[in-house]
């Protein structure tokens, strides 16, 4: 083996620095740019310009604007604290029921300006559901928790029309099989898994147009997650879905597009498939390689 | 977050694992480009030790790759590579591939520096092997100085080199067909040294392939089956 190694030696090229990178020291908001990629589609679905959010004084959101198109799966990634959260909450104006929140900006769903003050907000979360981090089952049967939206939305009344919202809800959001039999036990006796996707199919139950999904997994095991990823996967086919995520895997998984945020501002959105093989913005790029988050 | 320190992954063992990646491929880099130079040596020397090590090191070549496809496997099952570390982990299993074939190819010319040695016509045709070889050996040098630097320019070069290698190729081939025409007693020979000729040529599209790899690799950019005027343009872009 000495021929080997000898060999090896003639080569400096080995003994040279192996890995120039360019270093992009980024670390407060106003040194970010202007968003790179293709925030804008031309079929939105709901269409977000100049969106800033204070929490009192101080400021969670610069200055996003971007499109979710429609029947598009978006997913919203960044570190702990870069306002994806917030951002997915104003798209359903979630963030009314925080006192000190203030947004201000253009958010429309197709026409609708979303924070007109005249609009009344129950529908509009009819229009573009919400799906939570940990399951929240209402304290109600599994039948119940379906039935529940539709009734108050005056959707159906007649008991065979509920009937079959329940049927079908449960059936989109894959979990029919598996409660059929037991439809009048209560919906916090199923697992979390299952939970979630009673959850989902509380929310598909009202015929959303927008479901925002605020990291659906994070309490899920693997296979419970698969079945979620499955699911959006399908939902994505009749609904436009906006996610939010801590785990990158699951945005390539799931999505079309990718917004990347980062101190509240929105650095980057592209195709999933460049974010995570090319993305132009090199602060995306240390990212979801895992030097910083 | 007050510094962000992005040039080096938060996870130490990862920077650690893909620093062993290029080192690994690297080295087998060097490993190969001496096995041109023995092997050219060998042939044009009629010298069969040489000629011999050369065979006993490609086994070693063949380790290697297999090695470095393993660490290829284990980082993308690991870890998940994404962007920069992706294009990084998928050219040098593609670039390990063009090695080990370049390897292949000095092993040809060896056996036939073998062959040869116990044949005793005269020799013809060394000297086209020996500048070619000089020239193949220098892009495969070129190529590994590349990765090491992620330079794009250095990459593009090798890539034009060896548009220029396939003319001196086809050049060195004319004057063989003309040699063997003159007298068919330099056919058997020259044969020889035309299999000889061809597996350098060969190794010059490796090394081009290889540029290929190591502009995607930091481009992100698939410059495969374009011609040089194409990849230029959108290497600048």
């Amino acid at each position: 083996m000495s021929e080997v190694l000898d060999a090896a030696a003639i080569v400096d090229v080995v003994e040279e620095p192996v890995m120039v990178k360019p270093s992009n020291k980024v670390t407060r908001a106003d040194e970010i740019g202007e968003t790179v990629g293709q925030p804008f589609t031309d079929s939105a679905k709901m269409s977000m310009r100049d969106v800033n959010v204070f929490y009192g004084n101080k400021q969670a959101i610069f200055d996003v604007g971007m499109d979710i198109g429609k029947n598009e799966v978006v997913a919203m990634i960044g570190p702990s604290g870069c306002g994806k959260s917030t951002f997915l909450r104003c798209l359903n104006r979630m963030n009314d029921t925080i006192d000190i929140c203030r947004v201000s900006g253009q958010l429309k769903l197709e026409e609708q300006d979303i924070y007109n003050s005249k609009l009344d907000v129950v529908p509009l979360r009819a229009r573009v559901g919400m799906v939570f981090q940990k399951p929240n089952p209402f304290p109600k049967s599994i039948y119940d928790n379906i039935a529940y939206g539709p009734k108050i939305h005056g959707l159906a009344t007649k008991r065979s029309d509920i009937d079959e919202i329940v049927e079908t809800s449960l059936q989109r959001a894959g979990l029919w099989d598996e409660v059929k039999d037991r439809l009048h036990q209560p919906g916090t006796g199923l697992s979390g898994g299952q939970q979630q996707r009673l959850c989902i199919a509380r929310t598909i139950a009202v015929n959303p147009e927008v479901i925002l999904m605020d990291e659906p997994c994070s309490a899920l095991d693997p296979i419970a997650t698969a079945k979620i990823e499955e699911l959006i996967d399908e939902l994505s086919e009749k609904f436009t879905i906006a996610i939010v995520t801590h785990s990158m895997q699951q945005a390539a998984r799931v999505s079309d597009r990718t917004a990347y945020f980062h101190l509240g501002k929105l650095v980057e959105v592209n195709d999933t498939e460049k974010v995570f093989t090319n993305p132009d913005h090199e602060l995306t790029e240390s990212y979801i390689t895992g030097r910083f988050g | 977050m007050d510094k962000l320190l992005i040039d080096q992954h938060i996870s130490q063992q990862y920077n650690a694992v893909l620093d062993d990646l290029k080192t690994e491929f690297l080295e087998m880099g060097g490993v190969v480009e001496q096995q041109i130079i023995d092997s050219v040596k060998a042939i044009t020397k009629l010298d069969i030790d040489l000629a011999e090590k050369v065979l006993r090191v490609e086994k070693s070549v063949d380790e290697r790759e297999i090695a470095l496809d393993e660490l290829c496997t284990q980082v993308i099952a690991r870890r998940q590579p994404t962007a920069s570390d992706l294009r990084l982990v998928l050219s040098i299993s593609k670039a390990t591939r063009d090695l080990e074939r370049i390897g292949d190819e000095a092993k040809k010319i060896a056996k036939m520096a073998i062959a040869m040695a116990d044949s005793d016509e005269l020799p013809h045709g060394f000297n086209e092997l020996r500048n070619l070889g000089r020239r193949v050996q220098q892009m495969v040098n070129d190529i590994l100085t590349a990765f090491a630097r992620y330079d794009v320019d250095v990459a593009l070069q090798v890539a034009q080199e060896d548009k220029a290698i396939d003319q001196e190729y086809e050049t060195a081939m004319r004057e063989l067909i003309t040699y063997m025409m003159e007298d068919p007693r330099n056919i058997g020979r020259s044969m020889n040294i035309s299999w000889a000729l061809r597996a350098l040529e060969r190794i010059g599209d490796h090394a081009g392939n290889i540029a290929e790899h190591i502009i995607y690799m930091v481009k992100g950019l698939d410059v495969r089956h374009k011609s040089m005027t194409e990849i230029k343009k959108e290497v600048q872009r």
